[in-house]
């Protein structure tokens, strides 16, 4: 009974943030292009799932997700993990907090439906030069490792601009060197890779990690764990791009040099 | 097709709750409390998400395809920009992922004593932050559609944007960066990269010797740089008042 008046104030909430899109669509459709809205009871059923959807969505993030993550946070710091007897707690007697966040970012990215097919896509584009698996497996490495950096730094309490500003400058000088092709891929890689349910899990795990981890505030440490997550990706694919080229490049200097072996042992007379 | 979808729902959440589960029953070894309210959470995200994607490609994605193709086609430039302002706006707005976390920024806000300790003024407070965050989604697609028909170089506008985002780093208060960093990775996600898309891919379609793939990519990277920005702006606003 609880559940359905929260669902349904969950509902008519989000009705109303919905409203102002559907109407400015409608608008915008009968008005500027004068045109009738093709499939209106279809539209009109589409605009009440969505409504339904999302508040049943936002309901279950704060009664499942929200706390989960935070929950998962205070028991990887908890005194039975962490030998509290030290006077003083290193940042790597968190390790099962790293472990956790590598394998929450490996495991939501390699199974993410979207990034399926975007690799599928690039396999195609590039003539089978850029494996399907390779391309899975280097955006889950690159946001493993993201939101693994992004715990080590809210465990440190190290300032988020320079990681992010230094991964940035990293992106630079790679995108100078790689393959053009797999460029917009590779930007692309971490906004694809974090769904709708991976950023509420990872926010509300770096928040919970800022609480539990002493001297640390959730206001100044707990953000910045989505950023991590979108930004390493970039970093791994153009790696793995690159990786790929050259290994292309040694294979065609390679069967050159065999080439020229060959035609010279086929002519020793000349 | 709903089938489909709900597969995919069961899919998003599947790896959280297997690698959860591991780390439950063989490292943590505690029972998890609350247990049935945590099912229930989780039961309803895949059922929300479902309904929200179902509806989505049913009403709000072919609509606002249509639209974004018309209006690339049509060629006035005035009605471009408006509607790409308000389709960046309205689109971040619906963004699930950004309501959870403006939520979330609201309350840390008022637990660390920036705002008061209300109901009204987290529910303010959230709902300013998701309103900057749609107008510099607005303003980014502004920008990435001036872009296309102008023909601007993209990484140069790119690092130029990267570099304003440095500058402002180090003007804005500590408490907000987190925040504004996360909101742009935020945005570009459910609702708002597949009409992005199609906003792009129709208008370089239309505007002929571009390539759809570049430009479409154009106006995502612009949606994501900019809420930083914005965001930072919004923090240093908030700090000053």
């Amino acid at each position: 009974m609880e559940l359905i008046v929260s669902s349904l104030k969950s509902i008519a909430q989000v009705a109303a943030d919905v409203l102002p899109v559907a109407v400015f669509l409608f608008l915008f459709h009968t008005v500027v292009l004068r045109r009738r809205i093709p499939y209106l009871a279809r539209t009109l059923v589409g605009f009440g799932f969505v409504v339904i959807g999302l508040g049943l969505f936002l309901l279950g993030l704060e009664l499942g997700l929200f706390p989960l993550g935070r929950l998962m946070a205070q028991q990887l710091t908890g005194a039975d993990l962490i030998d509290s007897s030290q006077l003083v707690v290193s940042w790597s007697d968190y390790y099962w907090v790293y472990v956790f966040a590598f394998a929450v970012g490996f495991g939501t990215t390699v199974a993410e439906p979207a990034l399926l097919a975007v690799a599928i896509k690039a396999n195609e584009a590039s003539g089978g030069a850029i494996h399907v698996w390779g391309l899975r497996v280097a955006v889950a490495l690159g946001v493993a490792v993201g939101v693994m950096l992004g715990c080590f730094r809210i465990v440190t309490g190290t300032p988020l601009h320079w990681y992010i500003i230094g991964g940035y400058l990293l992106v630079v000088v790679q995108t100078a060197f790689s393959p053009r092709l797999i460029i917009p891929l590779a930007y692309d890689s971490g906004g694809v890779a974090t769904s709708t349910v991976t950023v509420p899990l990872v926010a509300a795990l770096g928040l919970g990690l800022s609480e539990a981890v002493p001297g640390r505030n959730p206001v100044l440490d707990g953000f910045g764990l989505i950023a991590f997550a979108c930004l390493f990706p970039i970093i791994s694919v153009l790696g793995y791009a690159q990786l790929t080229e050259l290994r292309q490049r040694r294979a065609a200097r390679q069967a050159r040099s065999e080439l020229t072996e060959t035609s010279i042992e086929k002519h020793p007379e000349e | 097709m709903f089938w489909r979808q709900t597969m995919g729902s069961v899919r998003d959440l599947l790896p959280i709750v297997l690698v959860i589960a591991v780390f439950q029953v063989f490292i943590l070894q505690r029972p998890l409390a609350e247990l049935f309210a945590l099912a229930e959470g989780a039961l309803l995200v895949v059922l929300g998400l479902t309904l929200f994607i179902y509806g989505l490609e049913l009403a709000l994605f072919p609509i606002g395809e249509a639209l974004a193709y018309a209006l690339a086609r049509k060629g006035s430039v005035p009605w471009l920009v408006t509607f790409a302002f308000l389709l960046g706006f309205g689109t971040t707005i619906a963004e699930p992922a950004l309501i959870a976390v403006s939520s979330e920024a609201a309350n840390v806000a008022s637990a660390a004593g920036s705002i008061a300790d209300t109901d009204l003024a987290r529910e303010n407070y959230a709902l300013a932050l998701r309103l900057t965050v749609g107008c510099s989604v607005g303003v980014a697609l502004v920008l990435g559609v001036g872009r296309i028909i102008m023909d601007w170089s993209l990484p140069k506008l790119i690092i130029a944007g990267y570099a304003i985002v440095v500058l402002i780093t180090f003007a804005a208060p500590a408490e907000i960066i987190g925040i504004a960093y996360d909101s742009g990775a935020v945005t570009t996600s459910t609702v708002t990269v597949p009409l992005v898309t199609a906003l792009g891919i129709g208008l370089a379609s239309s505007l002929g010797d571009r390539n759809p793939m570049t430009d479409g990519f154009g106006l995502i990277a612009f949606a994501s740089l900019m809420p930083i920005v914005f965001v930072m702006c919004f923090g240093m606003v908030v700090a000053w008042s």
